[in-house]
């Protein structure tokens, strides 16, 4: 399999978690799994991406531009932000909710992150708008999330891995007193991705 | 056999346990922090491990060591060989016994440095072969290589991944009962180990001699190689490091181009690249940072009056600055070759503007603090604000605006004293971190005091490292090798320097803060401020902090800090209960009194 994966947020949101069970599964599947994460001075409030490469052909450690077939976003600018990696028929996953950085509170310009979801989806030809808010409701903290986009890339099939390939690894590289609240966010994501399944 | 998906830093950490060493130093620094942080994570018995003070005492350390026949590593960043290059000229020169390999992470971009320097050339300026891996793999394989070569020809190699390679995730297998290589102990000869100019005369003679032995043993090495030999064109294209990933992955679908990996620059495989280029009549020199391959296969050209036709960087083919990726390599090999395999990528030329996201101290970072009372303390007087490198670095951005200048580690204590020496009736300041000040800020402070400056010394001491993610250093109080340990106490080195006066003081307390700024600023000499209190990412948070419904929207505290736990809602002004950390700054700040601590009930 060939499978070029971007998951985006701002640091903080479980960004290399989430790259992390992703990877983690497809090299349990039997692929060849090869990532990079941008950490460092960028971590702090900055930008941050995690690139998964399944598969022979990838030598590069980042995501060619417009090579990526799924994007899956904590945060609606950074998607767009990303979008040039996204492959022409590529599809977006992201969460609504907007992260101000303090540049924008200070000049209080109002942004709220529709702009950025309309232009999404005017854009791709699949784009999944998920609001965490709502999603992670039921589970205390919207922190969880980064769980649940799994859940939502597996039940709209778009991340090309079953369910148990993904709760899995989440009962093995989570530590063990979240592993019952991230089975559940991957769950909530799951059911609502497979409404968005093709 | 084990085999594990591990970071590039991690394979060459375990690279280096598989390869039986015996001491490991080094300074933390973004993208080499990895590889000593994964040795003290996994099994290392018998192993001596340390976080050094500074490059240069790693490098050290590290030397005797191999002098007495053990392997050893040194791993930090480009800029901190700029540090260590004192002792690596020299050593150049002496030799070593064990194999010693210095762990040098280049940052193309620059991504998190203050230069774009390219350590191949500093590889060459000492005279010392440089591996180049081109991915985590070949990391893994070289830094075991580099220890073989070092052996074999008694001279420290240095290998240099980039950020890319330091930072990308593979699988490696590897023999996980590795254990530390026996070795002899320390021969005593003076003619051998203790450098005078009769030696460096000799052993420079015999270095030059040596290189071009090795540069023929490197001509045999597999990371000198080529894809495509039986290509029918005659161009080909010449990568090193990861522009070589870069470059194989844009070619995947074309066979007719030579494709020669460099792997080890220095000493140049010279035979090598004599047969690789045999038939080929133009080349494309595809590496990042310096046209270090380049400008080799020119001098290659004129040495052997080659007819051949050399692109790069210095035809403008290659950019001179920042880091290659697939989509820019792709660009410029069409343009090589007259292929189309770059896809015109520019539907997204009509987004809509997008916010940036400048890096930022953290919600109740205690920096916030200190920087906040120096500037009220020093409103409408003329100071100059000088930075060093650390998270404190941030106090830059706005609203704070608090650092004038940042030029390396240490700098700001010494460059504090120049704006003194030319400004007298300005107060000057330096703002440090606890561990920045033992690795380059201590010396700054007794030339402060020699030198009769009057400046006032922030030590921004938040018990950590915590820009490069929290290691431990001498005011700590812990180290690698799981020791408790007397810390070095920053208090008494400044008594015993001569600091004229020395206030401890707790950032979150802003009247505290500024009335230790007011007085210090009164008094000529030395003056030095401990702003003490933890990072907030190591101590976690008691309570928090909430708008109550006396707030009106003034601002103030957004304005005034810029803490991105501080939002707005609307018309309203909010605290994002996730992000606050108690730090109360904002509280202590806000004109009508409307942030309280929030009630748990």
């Amino acid at each position: 399999m060939n499978k070029d994966i971007l998951i985006c947020g701002v640091g903080g949101q479980g960004t290399v978690l989430a790259s992390k069970l992703i990877a983690s599964a497809f090299m349990h599947d039997g692929n060849t799994v090869h990532s990079a994460e941008t950490i460092g001075m960028a971590q702090r409030g900055g930008s941050v991406t995690s690139h998964v490469r399944i598969g022979d052909s990838a030598f590069s450690p980042l995501i060619p531009d417009g090579k990526a077939d799924l994007i899956l976003c904590f945060e609606p600018a950074e998607a767009v932000r990303n979008l040039k990696y996204l492959k022409k028929d590529g599809t977006v996953i992201v969460n609504s909710q907007p992260v101000k950085p303090i540049t924008e509170t200070l000049e209080n310009t109002g942004y709220n992150g529709s702009e950025m979801i309309e232009y999404l989806k005017k854009k791709c030809k699949k784009c999944i708008v998920v609001d965490a808010n709502t999603l992670c409701e039921s589970l205390g903290s919207s922190k969880f999330f980064n769980i649940a986009i799994i859940g939502v890339a597996a039940g709209s099939k778009e991340l090309g891995l079953d369910n148990d390939a993904i709760v899995k690894q989440i009962e093995t590289k989570v530590k063990e007193k979240f592993v019952e609240v991230n089975k559940k966010a991957f769950a909530l994501g799951f059911s609502i991705g497979e409404k968005h399944a093709a | 056999m084990k085999k594990e998906y591990v970071m590039g830093n991690s394979a060459i950490a375990i690279g280096a346990l598989c390869s039986g060493v015996k001491v490991v130093c080094g300074y933390p620094g973004t993208p080499s922090t990895e590889i000593i942080e994964t040795i003290y994570h996994v099994p290392h018995e018998n192993v001596h491990l340390e976080w050094s003070v500074n490059e240069k005492a790693a490098m050290e350390v590290a030397a005797s060591a191999s002098y007495a026949g053990a392997r050893s590593l040194v791993t930090m960043k480009q800029v901190g060989l700029n540090v260590a290059s004192d002792p690596l000229m020299s050593l150049a020169y002496v030799g070593v016994k064990g194999g010693m390999v210095i762990v040098v992470a280049d940052d193309p971009g620059p991504i998190s440095s203050q230069t774009e320097q390219d350590t191949r050339m500093f590889a060459n300026f000492c005279r010392i072969p440089v591996f180049d891996p081109a991915s985590p793999e070949q990391a893994f394989k070289m830094v075991q290589d580099a220890f073989e070569y070092s052996e074999k020809y008694h001279t420290p190699v240095i290998l240099r991944p980039t950020t890319r390679v330091c930072h990308a995730y593979a699988s490696i297998e590897f023999d996980e009962n590795y254990s530390v290589k026996p070795f002899d102990g320390f021969e005593k000869d003076s003619s051998k180990w203790v450098i005078f100019p009769k030696l460096s005369f000799k052993n420079h003679a015999m270095i030059e001699k040596r290189n071009v032995e090795i540069g023929k043993d490197f001509s045999e090495y597999k990371f000198n190689c080529v894809l495509n030999p039986k290509a029918k064109s005659r161009k080909a294209v010449i990568a090193t490091g990861d522009s070589f990933s870069y470059v194989k992955e844009a070619l995947l679908n074309t066979d007719d181009v030579t494709l020669i990996q460099v792997g080890t620059p220095h000493p140049l495989p010279e035979d090598f690249l004599l047969k690789a280029l045999d038939g080929i009549d133009e080349v494309l020199c595809v590496e990042e940072l310096s046209p270090y391959i380049e400008n080799e296969v020119l001098r290659l050209c004129g040495k052997h009056h080659l007819k051949l036709n050399v692109y790069g960087k210095n035809t403008n083919h290659m950019p001179l600055s920042g880091e290659n990726s697939v989509a820019l390599v792709s660009k410029v090999l069409d343009n090589f070759l007259g292929t189309k395999i770059s896809a015109a990528i520019n539907f997204t030329d009509d987004a809509p503007n997008l916010l940036v996201r400048p890096p930022v101290l953290c919600a109740g970072c205690s920096h916030r603090g200190a920087f906040y009372a120096v500037k009220v303390a020093m409103k409408k007087k003329k100071a100059y604000f000088c930075g060093d490198i650390g998270c404190y670095t941030l106090g830059n951005a706005k609203p704070l605006d608090m650092v004038d200048t940042c030029l390396c580690m240490g700098a700001g204590v010494t460059m504090s004293q120049g704006f003194n020496f030319v400004d007298p009736e300005a107060t000057s300041f330096a703002f440090i971190g606890d561990s920045t000040f033992f690795a380059s800020g201590l010396t700054g402070v007794v030339n402060a005091v020699y030198n009769e400056a009057n400046v006032i010394i922030c030590i921004l001491d938040n018990s950590t490292t915590a820009m490069t993610g929290h290691q431990p250093h001498p005011g700590t109080g812990f180290n690698l090798m799981g020791n408790l340990v007397d810390k070095v106490d920053i208090k008494k080195v400044l008594e015993g320097i001569g600091v004229h006066k020395i206030v401890t003081v707790d950032p979150l307390d802003l009247k505290a803060s500024v009335a230790a700024v007011k007085d210090c600023a009164q008094i000529k000499g030395v003056k030095a401020i401990i702003f003490k209190s933890p990072c907030i990412s190591i101590v976690k948070p008691k309570t928090k902090y909430e708008i109550t419904d006396n707030c009106n929207a003034c601002r103030v505290c957004i304005k005034k800090l810029g803490c991105p736990a501080i939002i707005m809602k609307g018309d309203k002004v909010s605290i994002d209960e996730s992000l606050c950390v108690g730090c109360s700054v904002c509280a202590q700040i806000c004109p009508r009194k409307s942030i309280k601590e929030a009630n748990h009930e």
